[in-house]
This record gives C-alpha cells, sequence and structure tokens, in this order.
C-alpha cells in the first residue's frame, strides 16, 4: 500500500468512526461527543496502522496495549472496535443501556478489546506503566499506547505517573494527549491553565512530539518514529478541535457531554455522512486497512 | 504467647517465600519500603520491586497496570496513605476492573503510636468493606499474617490485608492454617462472645481470662476475615451466649463491630456492644498509652462485657 493509500484507508476509518460515534451517543441520549470527535483521527490511526493486535484473539499476548486513559471518550474506542472486529456492529446501538456490553464508561469486565476499566480521570498513564513493567519482565516486545486529554493533565497523579516512566525508563510507553483545548466548564486555559503542555512534559524527560491530531500522516510520523533513546518514553502532543467533524460542535465545550437533539442529529449525521462519502471515494482503491 | 513480632514482619518475607515458589508476585512501594519490610523482597528480587516515590496514586495505578498483565501485585505504604490517599483508584481500577492487586499497608491503627492522629488509620476497613469484591483481612498475629498474605497471593482478585506497626504477642502455631471467610473460635464458652480482629484478639483472649475469675464463660473469636464475614460461626455463637461484644482497634463505624451487627441484626438479633474508637481521631502517645486513652484495653473489654450481661439479663 503506499502512504497515500494508507493514510486515506485510515481517514475513511476515522470518518466512519465519527458516524458512528455520533450515532451511538444519539441513540443513547447521552454521552460524550466532544472528546470522541476529537480522538477520532488519532484511535482511528492507532487502531488501523499503529497497533500490532488481532481482533480475532484479544488476548493475543505480544499485542500492543491501548489503555484510554479518558474514558469518557468510549465511544471513540468502541467505534474502532467494531470497525476492526472485535465487536459486532449491533451493539454500538446497545451504549449505556442496561445489559449492554459498551457501558458509559470502558469496563474490561464486559468488553473484550477493553484492556482496563477507565473512567476516573487520571488514572490510565500509571496503568499503562504498570502494564509496561510486566511487559519489560517478561520479555513481551508489545507496547502501551495511553490517549490522555488535556483537562485530564490537571489530576496529580498523571505527573506522578509522567515522572515514573522516564525514571524506570519505560520505552514501550507512549502518551498521546489529545489537545483540543477545552473541558467541562470551558477553556482549559480558563479553567485552569495547563501551561506549556509540551514543555511540561519535556521537563519530566519525554521525548515530545508535536502534531495536529486531525493530520493522519502527521500522526503516523509522530506514532511510529522510533525514539531517539529507546528507553526514553515517547509523548505525542496533538492539537485538535473538539467536536471535530460536525460544524455545530466544533470548538464548543456545551459539546462535552450531552447528546444531540433529534434534528440536530440529522444535522450532524448528514455533515459526517458527506465525509465519510467521499473519504470512501478517495480510499475506495485502498481495502487493506484494518489490523495488521 | 511470650514472643512478640510486628504483623508487618510477615510481609517482606512473605512475599519473598512466594516469590521463591515461583508465583508472579511483584512490589510496589511509595518511598515506605523499609517500614513496609519489603525492602528484604527488593533486595531478593529486586527486577520485581518497582518504587514510585511518594505518590501512592501512582502506586496503586501501577501496580494495577502490573496485575493487567497477569502479576500478583502487593502494594505497601502506611494504612492512611495506601487506602485513603488512593482510594480512588482502588475503587475504579483496581475494583472496578476486578484486578489481582493486594494492598497490604502496614502502620494501622492508634498502635503506630507518636506520630499523631493524622497518621493513625482507623477508617480503612470501613472504605476497604464497602468496595464491591474487596476481600478485607485483619491477621491478629505474624502467623496469621503470613498465612494471610499466602491465601491472598493465591486467591485471584483484589485484597485487603491490615498490617501494624507494633510488635504484639505470637498467638499462633505453625500449623495455623488460614482460611479465607472462615472465623476462628478460640476459646469456646457459654455466657458472652467476644469478636475480635488484629491486635485486639490477644486483648479479647485476656478480657476472657478475667472475666472467668468471675465465672463469666467468655466465647472469644478471631474474625480475621471481615469480609466476606463468616456469620455462620458468629451468629451461631451469638444465639448460644446470647450477648456478642466486638474488639476493633479501627472506628465503631463501619469495621468489624458494624459487620458483626448487620449480620446479628439480619440472623441474631442480640445484645450488642462495640469496643472500638468512637469517632474521633487519633492523638499522639505510645500505643500503650493509647490503648487505654481510647479503652481499647482487655479491661475495657472485660467491663463492656459486664455491662451487656446485665442487659442481656
Amino acid at each position: 500500500m503506499t502512504d497515500a493509500a494508507r493514510i486515506a484507508a485510515i481517514e475513511a476509518k476515522a470518518a466512519r468512526m465519527r458516524y458512528d460515534i455520533v450515532e451511538m451517543i444519539a441513540e443513547a441520549g447521552s454521552g460524550h461527543p466532544g472528546g470522541s470527535l476529537s480522538a477520532a483521527d488519532i484511535v482511528a490511526t492507532l487502531y488501523f496502522h499503529v497497533l500490532r493486535h488481532d481482533p480475532a484473539r484479544p488476548d493475543w499476548p505480544e499485542r500492543d496495549r491501548f489503555v484510554l486513559s479518558k474514558g469518557h471518550a468510549a465511544p471513540v474506542l468502541y467505534a474502532a472496535l467494531a470497525e476492526a472486529g472485535y465487536l459486532g456492529r449491533d451493539h454500538l446501538k446497545t451504549l449505556r443501556k442496561l445489559g449492554s456490553m459498551l457501558q458509559g464508561h470502558p469496563d474490561c469486565q464486559k468488553c473484550a478489546g477493553v484492556e482496563v476499566s477507565t473512567g476516573s480521570l487520571g488514572q490510565g498513564l500509571a496503568i499503562a506503566n504498570g502494564m509496561a513493567l510486566a511487559l519489560r519482565l517478561d520479555e513481551n516486545p508489545a507496547r502501551v499506547f495511553c490517549l490522555l486529554g488535556d483537562g485530564e493533565l490537571q489530576e496529580g497523579e498523571v505527573w506522578e505517573a509522567a515522572m515514573f516512566a522516564p525514571h524506570h525508563g519505560l520505552g514501550n510507553v507512549t502518551a498521546i494527549v489529545d489537545h483540543n483545548g477545552l473541558q467541562i466548564d470551558g477553556a482549559c486555559s480558563e479553567v485552569m491553565c495547563l501551561g506549556g503542555v509540551a514543555e511540561k512534559w519535556a521537563a519530566f524527560g519525554w521525548e515530545v512530539r508535536e502534531t495536529s491530531g486531525h493530520d493522519v500522516e502527521g500522526l503516523l510520523d509522530a506514532l511510529t518514529e522510533p525514539p531517539a533513546d529507546p528507553a526514553v518514553p515517547v509523548v505525542v502532543v496533538a492539537y485538535t478541535v473538539k467536536g471535530k467533524g460536525v460544524s455545530f460542535m466544533e470548538g464548543d465545550a456545551g459539546w462535552h457531554g450531552k447528546a444531540p437533539s433529534a434534528e440536530q442529529t440529522a444535522t450532524a449525521l448528514a455533515e459526517l455522512g458527506a465525509a465519510l462519502e467521499a473519504a470512501g471515494s478517495t480510499s475506495a482503491s485502498a481495502t487493506e486497512g484494518g489490523a495488521r | 504467647m511470650s514472643e512478640k513480632r510486628a504483623t508487618r514482619e510477615a510481609y517482606g518475607a512473605t512475599l519473598i517465600e512466594l516469590a521463591n515458589e515461583g508465583l508472579p508476585v511483584v512490589a510496589v512501594d511509595a518511598d515506605l519500603s523499609g517500614s513496609t519490610t519489603t525492602a528484604k523482597f527488593a533486595s531478593a528480587y529486586p527486577d520485581r520491586h518497582f518504587n514510585v516515590g511518594i505518590a501512592e496514586q501512582n502506586m496503586i495505578g501501577t501496580a494495577a497496570g502490573l496485575a493487567v498483565e497477569g502479576k500478583i501485585a502487593f502494594t505497601g505504604s502506611f494504612a492512611v496513605f495506601a487506602t485513603g490517599r488512593a482510594y480512588d483508584q482502588i475503587r475504579n481500577t483496581v475494583c472496578y476492573s476486578g484486578l489481582d492487586v493486594k494492598v497490604a499497608p502496614t502502620h494501622a491503627g492508634i498502635t503506630v503510636g507518636p506520630d499523631g492522629g493524622s497518621h493513625q488509620m482507623l477508617e480503612d476497613i470501613a472504605l476497604m468493606r464497602v468496595l464491591p469484591g474487596m476481600r478485607v483481612l485483619v491477621p491478629a498475629d505474624v502467623v496469621a499474617a503470613r498465612e494471610a498474605i499466602r491465601v491472598a497471593a493465591a486467591t485471584p482478585g483484589p485484597f485487603y490485608i491490615r498490617l501494624g506497626r507494633a510488635a504484639v504477642p505470637v498467638i499462633y502455631d505453625d500449623d495455623y492454617t488460614f482460611e479465607l471467610g472462615r472465623a476462628r473460635v478460640l476459646r469456646s464458652g457459654v455466657h458472652v462472645t467476644l469478636v475480635a480482629c488484629g491486635v485486639m484478639v490477644e486483648q479479647a483472649l485476656t478480657a476472657a481470662e478475667q472475666l472467668e475469675l468471675d465465672g463469666i464463660h467468655a466465647e472469644v473469636i478471631d474474625a480475621a476475615t471481615i469480609k466476606p464475614l463468616d456469620a455462620a460461626t458468629i451468629t451461631a455463637s451469638a444465639l448460644r451466649t446470647g450477648a456478642v461484644v466486638t474488639c476493633e482497634e479501627h472506628s465503631v463505624i463501619g469495621g468489624l463491630g458494624s459487620a458483626v451487627a448487620e449480620a446479628l441484626g439480619e440472623l441474631a438479633p442480640v445484645p450488642l456492644a462495640r469496643v472500638g474508637v468512637r469517632d474521633v481521631f487519633g492523638t499522639s502517645g505510645e500505643p500503650a498509652e493509647l490503648m487505654e486513652h481510647f479503652g481499647l484495653t482487655a479491661t475495657d473489654i472485660a467491663a463492656s462485657a459486664r455491662e451487656l450481661l446485665a442487659r442481656k439479663r
């Protein structure tokens, strides 16, 4: 597959996931569209090119691990898992409903492909570090990827974990910050200013890479380039737009955690459907995508 | 009951035994590996010991990640930090994911002594007991502690094992076995049941001897498993004796006394007295002084039993 075709294929997956995200949240009547949509390109790039995984064997020991620290973005994970084949697409409409494997926040005891339950913010990176320690102990070459939200960086435990990974030489960990600049109460800069996010990670000893979180080519480079020092963990600060892909949700903190009305859903799905169609035509020849 | 040893002594030593036996145990510490005795484990198995620094939330999260990957992850620290500071991590990561993390902190209760109220954890049993899936063990001596740690390591899922700083008498022989969910009748009696855990087992046994002098035959039960509680043994005893005194080095709210009260209330309502710390914080002092100050001595237990017997009659 050429690079252009690979990128087009990933973009098509992201477009599909965005459509699914809005559709499943609308069906559920609640959920978190903003941060799910902002992370769609990142998660699509991970699941459909970066991660070594096998949907037929969710417990394959050498699979790369993905930890969704920003657990409220569960719909983007579920969309990826469905697209990859971990779960049937018919499950998506059960999001947040009684008896569903798709809980409001990821539950590893209910859904195959979810490595660990998340939802209380700030906890994912420490878990990822622990997984990485165990993998190293077992001489398992698998890597651990952890997606954090930027608002989540306000939790102290994130920095406890950020301190830990370079200290213990966890080059098998990659953190990704979905830096959309918004949290529930408004702009991160106004609620509790994060300061220089890239500078903070660098100060904690990480190799920092910055890219647009909606530029698949940039994400591929940032997520696949080997680190300069194999004992130094990499963090990718991915600049994103909250609500990306739905015109009336983009850049609006109000869409952090609410479902669209029927009318809004129709508008959103029309926009996302058009994008999906456009992405489908550009990646028409690229059918290879998916797990490697 | 002459030799005195702290239950925490069992911690690092037992982890070494378990590793020697081939179990995939790992230990995560938060700058207290000397106090918790995991420094010994770190010397024996340096690649399986991880220090997170002074960061208890990260300690639990890291242990959780290790457990996700199949390790039996033990975490130390002092009880006040291990449970209070990292409660959300224990709840939302360890218990909600059903992970094989064993929270085994030391320095629980008032017997930590002069450090004072900030460090005297009196709510940990309550906090841990309410978490779905968490098993809560409070061993009475170093032998029971060793066996409790071994049972926790051999049983998948989250455990809380409450260990102490102060040396306490060795009660059990080496042939002691720990059974999850089983309370042990240490002394038979017909007039009153003393249900104790941890360092209070020794006090309850002494209280029974004091009561014996008055012709009161007390039954003494070591309820080392607070959760799952051995309600069958405790209620059967309660129905025989008709009165129960619970004894714990913990708040009377939410701990052993509450657990026993719940069981009795549902299955065998009899007069109940709870010996424990009565909704106050600890304070600086030597352990023996504090036991008197907070009314946790054998004499206090015996007094409670006598009052209770008056109510029973």
